[in-house]
């Protein structure tokens, strides 16, 4: 590998390791998981569904905390995702910097206003 | 490699800086390659419309007021904006869901086979996804718009 220290050090973000990868995986195979388990109580319920049965499936704290920790993996694998956009696409280092610094800006903001609305009816 | 070898074989085109408007669109792009790339295209739709899945999840699920105002959104309008074009944005980001759900899991199973990572598999099961995350947008996007 060429010089990758000091000044020559190539702002990417990424650890260039397992961690990122597997994360990447374990978080998607958690939403998947969630996803199945959120339509089938939409497809098992009978009649239209209103306000009562949508805000009923989350009502309990076993399905809220699985919405929560699905918050938190869908936080992780997006700034995975996004990071590995930026460094493939974005080559201006003070560009991709901003662009990841934006990113982690909006997902904390978005998963705390998510958070927020789980526990809040 | 000899000189002679390369002059004598055919000139082939080269691509080093490839060009978003002069060379992409002579891309000739297979199954797979459409699959990745919308893969990153739907995944970069869902993270820019975060907000809009956000107030969607908490208007539906707040209140029989705030339930209210969530259909009325896709009915009357909002923001100035008539119903059908948040019905847009919300069938936009059910193709996104589905693309980057069902290639996903092509992902995932390409992790964990040997199998699913050969030539053939890369072809067919590419296939496979945009037939299914194509053809449940066009379901679900019928019912979205009242066609049944």
């Amino acid at each position: 590998m060429s010089v990758n220290y000091g000044s020559k050090r190539i702002v990417v973000g990424a650890h260039y390791g397992l961690r990122d990868w597997l994360s990447q995986r374990v978080t998607a195979t958690v939403m998947a998981i969630f996803t199945i388990v959120l339509l089938a109580q939409l497809l098992l319920s009978k009649g239209p569904i209103g306000y009562d049965k949508w805000s009923g499936i989350f009502a309990s704290q076993a399905m809220k905390t699985l919405t929560f920790t699905v918050i938190l993996c869908l936080l992780w694998h997006v700034w995975v995702g996004m990071r590995d956009v930026f460094m493939d696409y974005i080559k201006p280092v003070a560009v991709r910097l901003s662009l990841q610094v934006f990113t982690i800006v909006w997902l904390v903001a978005c998963s705390g206003w998510a958070v927020q609305v789980l526990w809040r009816f | 490699m000899s000189e002679s070898a390369t002059k004598s074989a055919k000139q082939r085109p080269e691509f080093r800086n490839i060009n978003a408007f002069t060379d992409l669109p002579t891309y000739r792009l297979p199954a797979a390659g459409w699959v990745s790339i919308l893969h990153r295209v739907s995944g970069v739709i869902m993270f820019s419309l975060m907000p809009f899945i956000i107030w969607m999840f908490d208007t539906s699920i707040s209140s029989e007021i705030s339930f209210t105002r969530f259909t009325n959104a896709f009915s009357v309008g909002m923001l100035g904006l008539p119903g059908f074009i948040w019905k847009l944005a919300a069938l936009g980001l059910i193709w996104a869901f589905l693309h980057h759900f069902t290639s996903g899991l092509r992902h995932l199973w390409m992790d964990i086979s040997h199998k699913a990572v050969e030539l053939q598999f890369g072809k067919s099961s590419a296939k496979v996804v945009l037939t299914i995350s194509l053809s449940l947008t066009a379901v679900l996007g019928a019912k979205l718009f009242g066609l049944y």
